[in-house]
């Protein structure tokens, strides 16, 4: 077999394996509830999960910081700040949705 | 241990200057530390590593970020017929925030250069879910992926059906061996739509030293909301060669969440293609088409400490080849002192 051919039939593999695991997903998902009772994400720090969002924070970090990272499991009130401010210029969050986050991780 | 000294004086000395506006604001000290090896063609290297990053805001509008990498490299070596070993201590990038606005961040300093999105996303070993980074990863780079100059950044819009972030550089040409980069303008704008969770954008580089070349490049991520799968692909194409890749990965949240141990295995695959356009290297890519295919399985363990594997197949006019690598990084977050 030509390695053409070959790397073609992995690639075919590959998304075959994907597109199942994402079928069963959302076959064992329930459909997801109104954004304003959307529980926090499940990878969200133990003391976000706590709070109840009252701007959407848990919703704007689930959009932008799931996007490239799993968030730590703990994040120290002292550091909240800087983080925010760190993620701020590298996920370039406007200062709103920054704001909004803040207040969701430490509240 | 010269240039380990001054990086260590460096920080200290922008811990000290930085004065928290707030409780919240502490400095910190954030990172990942590995241990990796990797076995391309039966022979076997080590590689441990740690990347520190630092982030100290000075002020209220005022940020001072650095990254490192500091490895020890343990390769056979047929002439000893044993394992030699090389030491590497590089700071990766060190800059500048001035938060100016709700909308524009101004970067100045050593900075990932905002090409594509996986040099500034995932480079970082505590995030990138293979060892290596893709084949394109620095075609618009010269080789460093940093860039030396000014930058301008932000979220131009942000609504909660959409939002448009951008970034435009310009970097001065250095040769100096901590600061390494090449004379070149460029930008990215990404368009994000928060119900789909999907984000597409496109670059554009244009070196302004030697031959003046032109680099394209666009991404697309896709996290379909509520799952723990996620889709990622780049294509870049330079004066010379283009390529892409597309990687996915996924957890369950079937059986107990994230958190359960079958919620921490976390299947991951990528595909990636280069193609040579004429025989003028003037890039990083393989020098003859390659076709690769890397298969992982990582474990996420509790307290953010990440067991990687994978089996890659290397398709090549060159010569097919595997390579297997397998590693453990910890994820390390804390502040730089006790606050109240």
């Amino acid at each position: 077999m030509k390695p053409n051919y070959l790397s073609g039939g992995v690639f075919l593999v590959g998304l075959l394996l994907v597109a199942t695991a994402a079928a069963m997903q959302a076959q064992a998902r329930p459909s997801p509830p109104a954004p304003s009772q959307t529980a926090p994400p499940p990878n969200t720090p133990a003391k976000a999960s706590a709070s109840h969002d009252a701007d959407n924070g848990d919703l704007i970090f689930a959009q932008n910081c799931s996007r490239c990272h799993r968030a730590p499991e703990s994040v120290s009130p002292r550091i909240a700040g800087t983080v925010l401010r760190h993620m701020r210029v590298r996920a370039q969050l406007s200062q709103t949705d920054a704001e909004a986050v803040l207040r969701f991780l430490n509240p | 241990m010269a240039r380990l000294a001054k990086a260590a004086a460096l920080a200290l000395a922008v811990i000290s200057l930085a004065k928290p506006a707030h409780a919240q604001d502490t400095p910190l000290i954030s990172g990942g530390a590995g241990f990796f090896s990797n076995t391309p063609g039966g022979q076997t290297s080590y590689l441990p590593e740690i990347q520190p990053v630092l982030a100290a805001p000075i002020g209220k509008k005022f940020l001072i970020e650095s990254r490192a990498l500091l490895s020890e490299d343990f390769f056979p070596n047929p002439s000893v017929h044993g394992y030699d070993h090389a030491e590497f201590i590089a700071l990766q990038y060190l800059q500048l925030d001035y938060l100016a606005s709700r909308h524009l961040t101004v970067v100045a300093g050593s900075f990932l250069t905002p090409f594509n999105v996986f040099n500034e996303r995932l480079s970082q070993i505590w995030v990138n879910p293979f060892q290596d980074g893709p084949l394109i990863e620095s075609i618009a780079d010269f080789s460093s992926g940093t860039s030396l100059g000014a930058q301008l950044r932000g979220s131009a819009l942000s609504r909660r059906k959409y939002s448009l972030d951008y970034a435009a550089y310009f970097s001065a040409r250095s040769s100096n061996q901590q600061f390494n980069a090449g004379r070149a303008a460029g930008g990215r704008l990404s368009l994000y739509l928060p119900e789909k969770r999907l984000e597409v954008g496109a670059s554009y580089t244009r070196q302004l030293q030697g031959v003046h070349e032109n680099f394209y490049g666009a991404h697309a991520w896709w996290e379909p909301k509520d799952t723990a799968f996620r889709l990622r692909s780049e294509y870049a194409r330079g004066h010379h060669a283009q390529g892409y890749w597309v990687g996915v990965d996924y957890r369950s949240q079937a059986f107990g969440g994230l958190d359960s141990w079958v919620g921490r295995i976390e299947p991951i695959f990528r595909f990636q293609q280069t193609f040579r356009r004429d025989n003028a290297a003037s890039d990083t890519l393989p020098a003859t088409n390659t076709q690769r295919a890397d298969f992982g399985l990582n474990y996420n363990l509790p307290h953010n400490t990440r067991i990687l594997t994978s089996y890659s197949r290397v398709f090549s006019a060159a010569g097919n080849s595997n390579l297997w690598e397998t590693g453990i990084v910890y994820r390390f977050l804390f502040p730089t002192w006790k606050g109240k």
